[in-house]
């Protein structure tokens, strides 16, 4: 079937499968930043927005986002590199593999959320996981971008 | 300012000039960084050719079985199909998938596909197609029967089991490991000096305990995959998401039987490798499918292959024997063991005596040490490299029994372990005469136990609402590289603009290191770091690398790296002073500049480079080292836990962990903290979420996160991280190693906070509430009943 979406504010028609998952059919079209790294929708490797909500594109049949606007972190990239400057200068980023999911929901949760304090920071971002940096390095930089906002 | 230890020519030589580092010591960001971090396309999968074929691998669902058939007729005839192969189409060459020096320790015990599988997820088919949907309709396909056998599933019963894993004739080790295949046994250790027993019997205390470590799952966030395709020549070119890039290339090379020279391998950016990518997966795969088919192909694991079709760390049985004099001296340390390796013996033999290597020096006062034991095959997926490489299992059980040792002396275990342990310029039992080259264990210990404030806290506080807190603590050592054996060499070129090229083989799977040696050579030739260009890892251009592993990079390659930085150096004096008719030594090299010390001659950088690679200069200038050492250098760690226990449900939580560091010189304070953040939250892991689990046929329970648990952002308290720089004089500035040790203290530290607080002695990991629970139970019994 065919799907009419919006990808980083540009109008595509896809051909997609009944059963295909966003991931795959956003790495298809050329959106490499997608990674799948758990197959149970437990890793937010492969985060994206929906009209701008943080989801699972792993987990998002592809026929469900019919006309929808969809965001990947190449849409974003100038916000993206701001926070990942501050996260390479902490050495937080490590292996990368898990960064573009990981600053998705970093972004999203600066749209969404108010000063949030460091509990509701570390709510938000449980669901990346990261096997690297065991975190730390990860929140002092959150920490420092929402700061320098 | 730190003190030079080397000579210009010789890393051996010390002598105490001082210089101020300008670049080493730097917290500088990963060259790297802002590519990957930003998702740009650098790894494995996103390289691979377009058009490749997508490879999916039929697995044997029993634990121990020989396929009597397989019918592959149906299964080839779907549209889209490109090839299936069984074991009737690959080379009958076994060989070993642990990336390892020539000749590997590692048993040559497995062939690409086999009649025999020897563990549930064992390979049985490789189907390549056009798409995956293809290549899994197709999969579905193939029939195959099996003649069951019973398997060997607990490792304690393993040794002279009525099944033997392992019967073939053609099973072949490179020198003699022990191996006993007829029991089951893959590898022997004995290591002993002095009279264990006559020395127990002059001991005033002796504690005897046996401890279970688990097996472990790397779970670094990118899977296993790799690409490959045949190049204009019709040579092989393999992408590999891998930590050994010349390992794959001669295991290729004898698994697929061709030339190592039609062989190319090349390491992407990696996501992860946690040393699961020290043993080999799936290039083996493409690879046969890139031959045979002459196409590009690809294979990538999803998370449950990678769970229950690769490696896990060796799960381990360890009995410990430790005895003291009435002053609290440890005469006797005696550990013996017994190994799970699974299926195949993937550093089997290694893993196991690392156990020993990495404890028997800790404690030097003794009198007899020994370790030894057995590694044994079972029918479960093979164990192989993991981050801390014996020593983290060996740490759990030695430094549980310490503190064990230390309640029955009536010793703070903080002071049993400064009176016992060996100090900078000592030596002990298995250390043959030779001294302990740098140490600042002691002043670690010292400064952990004042971050964690251990005066105050130790041993246990009641907090009220049936709950305690309490700390506990454990020392370790790891190495820095292998001492003897892996060899690292580099290069660096003079380009023709005035900027460099480092070449080198080691293989950055996200710690910083090609940062770190670039940031070596820099302040070798003393240029910024943005003129220089890093080239890592391709087995065509890089000079041979072992590869990263055994906590080898910082130390064996950084030296390499130092040398041939330093060659270089010499050589562009050398051709600055011909350039400006003036001898050697009367020219200095800046960074910039050559000129002449006494005198206004000189030669900007990118001029001579200028001059000697496309003027009539006609001599590009190459710096080269090969450096191996002779010393494995031990860095340190003194960890401290404290843990917070609710006495009616068991549940533990860690409200801090103190690491106090000596890995010599830092030469990335940022990047080796997050190395140490990040090792000590995995062991933090091993110690109380994570264990690779069996169902009662063999079959892995544990193939999802849902089932494996690694610690979230949630799980995870402070973790406080703190250096004590020694100086190690064989290491590049100063520097050992950082990668591994970091995830050895965990475990025993919070098992010994665990039992400050609620007297339970948790002697099989992970400490998970469910135990710490029923033990509660047990103690609340005992205590009942006196």
């Amino acid at each position: 079937m065919q799907i009419e979406v919006i990808v980083n504010q540009k109008k595509i028609t896809l051909a997609v499968d009944n059963d295909e998952f966003l991931a795959d059919t956003l790495r298809s079209y050329g959106m490499l930043s997608i990674r799948k790294g758990c197959d149970t929708t437990c890793c937010g490797l492969c985060t994206v927005w929906i009209e701008g909500k943080p989801t699972l594109s792993c987990a998002m049949l592809s026929f469900r986002v019919n006309g929808k606007h969809i965001t990947t972190i190449e849409g974003v990239q100038k916000e993206a590199e701001k926070f990942a400057e501050i996260l390479v200068a902490e050495g937080a980023e490590q292996c990368g593999f898990c960064s573009p999911g990981f600053i998705m929901t970093v972004l999203a949760m600066k749209n969404e959320l108010n000063n949030p304090t460091e509990e509701e920071i570390v709510h938000y971002l449980t669901g990346n996981l990261c096997r690297c940096t065991g975190y730390l390095g990860q929140l002092r930089a959150v920490k420092k971008y929402l700061e320098v906002l | 300012m730190y003190r030079l230890p080397w000579s210009a020519s010789s890393c051996q030589k010390v002598f105490g000039g001082t210089i101020a580092m300008r670049i080493v010591g730097k917290g500088i960001a990963k060259i790297d960084g802002m590519s990957i971090a930003t998702g740009k396309p650098v790894y494995t999968e996103d390289l691979a050719m377009v058009n490749s074929l997508v490879i999916k691998i039929l697995r044997s669902p029993h634990a121990f079985a020989r396929i009597s058939s397989i019918d592959t007729a149906v299964a080839e005839k779907i549209e889209g199909v490109e090839c299936i192969l069984t074991y009737k189409d690959v080379p009958h060459q076994r060989f070993t998938l642990a990336g390892q020096s020539y000749p590997e320790p590692s048993p040559y015990d497995r062939l690409i596909l086999e009649q025999i599988v020897r563990y549930v997820g064992d390979e049985v088919a490789i189907i390549a197609a056009v798409d995956e949907r293809t290549a899994l309709k197709a999969m579905a396909l193939i029939k195959v029967k099996y003649e069951l056998f019973e398997p060997v599933l607990d490792f304690e019963k393993a040794i002279g089991h009525t099944s033997i894993v392992h019967s073939e004739d053609d099973l072949h080790c490179n020198f003699d490991i022990g191996m006993n295949k007829e029991m089951n046994i893959v590898s022997s250790h004995n290591v002993e000096v002095g009279d264990i027993d006559g020395e127990l019997k002059k001991c005033n205390v002796v504690v005897e305990e046996t401890f279970y470590t688990q097996a472990n799952a790397h779970a670094m966030m990118e899977t296993y995959r790799a690409s490959s395709y045949l190049d204009h020549m019709g040579r092989l070119v393999v992408i590999s998401s891998t930590q050994i890039p010349f390992h794959v290339r001669r295991q290729l090379a004898k698994a697929l039987q061709i030339p190592a020279s039609k062989i190319r391998v090349i390491k992407p950016r990696i996501g992860g490798g946690f040393g699961g990518k020290q043993t080999s997966a799936v290039e083996i795969f493409t690879a046969i499918v890139t031959l045979k088919t002459g196409k590009p192909s690809i294979l990538v694991y999803g998370r449950t292959e990678t769970f229950s079709c690769t490696t896990s760390r060796h799960a381990m049985r360890l009995t410990v024997r430790l005895g003291a004099d009435k002053k609290g001296y440890i005469k006797v340390v005696d550990i013996q063991g017994l190994s799970d390796t699974g299926a195949y013996g993937e550093h089997a033999s290694t893993v196991f005596s690392v156990v020993g290597d990495k404890t028997l020096p800790l404690y030097n006062k003794t009198a007899a040490v020994r370790f030894m034991g057995n590694v044994v095959y079972t029918n479960k997926m093979p164990a192989g490299a993991f981050r801390g490489y014996g020593a983290t299992q060996g740490a759990f059980a030695l430094e549980s029994a310490v503190n064990i040792l230390a309640e029955k002396l009536a010793i703070d275990p903080v002071e049993l372990r400064l009176k016992n342990l060996i100090r900078e310029g000592e030596t002990c039992l298995t250390y043959k005469g030779n001294l302990l080259g740098s140490s600042s264990l002691h002043r670690c210990i010292e400064k952990g136990k004042d971050l964690i404030n251990w005066n105050a806290k130790y041993p246990v506080q009641e907090v009220g609402h049936n709950k305690v807190r309490a700390v506990g603590m454990a020392v370790t050592m790891q190495g820095s590289g292998i001492a003897g054996i892996d060899t690292a060499s580099a290069e660096i070129r003079l380009n023709d603009d005035g900027n460099f090229t480092l070449l080198i083989g080691s293989t950055d799977m996200g710690t910083g290191s090609d940062t770190i040696l670039a940031q070596m050579a820099a302040e070798v030739l003393e240029i910024p770091m943005e003129k220089i260009i890093v080239n890592a890892a391709d087995t065509d251009i890089s000079p041979y690398d072992p590869g990263s592993y055994a906590s080898s990079t910082t130390y064996v390659t950084g030296m390499a790296v130092v040398q041939a930085a330093e060659d270089l150096k010499r050589q562009i004096i050398e051709s600055g002073g011909k350039f400006l008719e003036l001898s050697t030594e009367e020219v200095v090299f800046d960074g910039q500049t050559i000129k002449m010390i006494e005198g206004d001659k000189s030669v900007k950088l990118e001029k001579l480079a200028e001059f000697l690679v496309l003027g009539s200069g006609k001599h590009q200038l190459v710096g080269n080292a090969t450096y191996g050492s002779p010393v494995s250098p031990p860095p340190f760690i003194a960890g401290f836990a404290e843990v917070e226990i609710d006495k009616e449900t068991g549940k533990v939580d860690l409200l801090d962990y103190v690491a106090v560091v000596d890995c010599g010189t830092v030469i990335n304070p940022n990047l080796a903290r997050i190395q140490v953040e990040g090792g000590i939250v995995q062991g933090i892991g091993m110690a109380m979420y994570e264990e690779v689990k069996y169902g009662e046929k063999g079959n892995l329970l544990t193939n999802t996160f849902m089932q494996y648990k690694i610690p979230c952002r949630k799980d995870i308290g402070n973790v406080r991280v703190s250096f004590e720089e020694s100086f190690e004089a064989t290491g590049p500035f100063g520097a050992k190693s950082i990668g591994e040790v970091v995830i050895n203290t965990p475990a025993p530290a919070i098992a010994h906070a665990v039992y400050n607080a609620v007297k339970v002695r948790v002697t099989a990991l992970p400490i998970t509430p469910e135990k710490v629970f029923m033990e509660i139970q047990k103690v609340n019994r005992t205590g009942e009943s006196q």
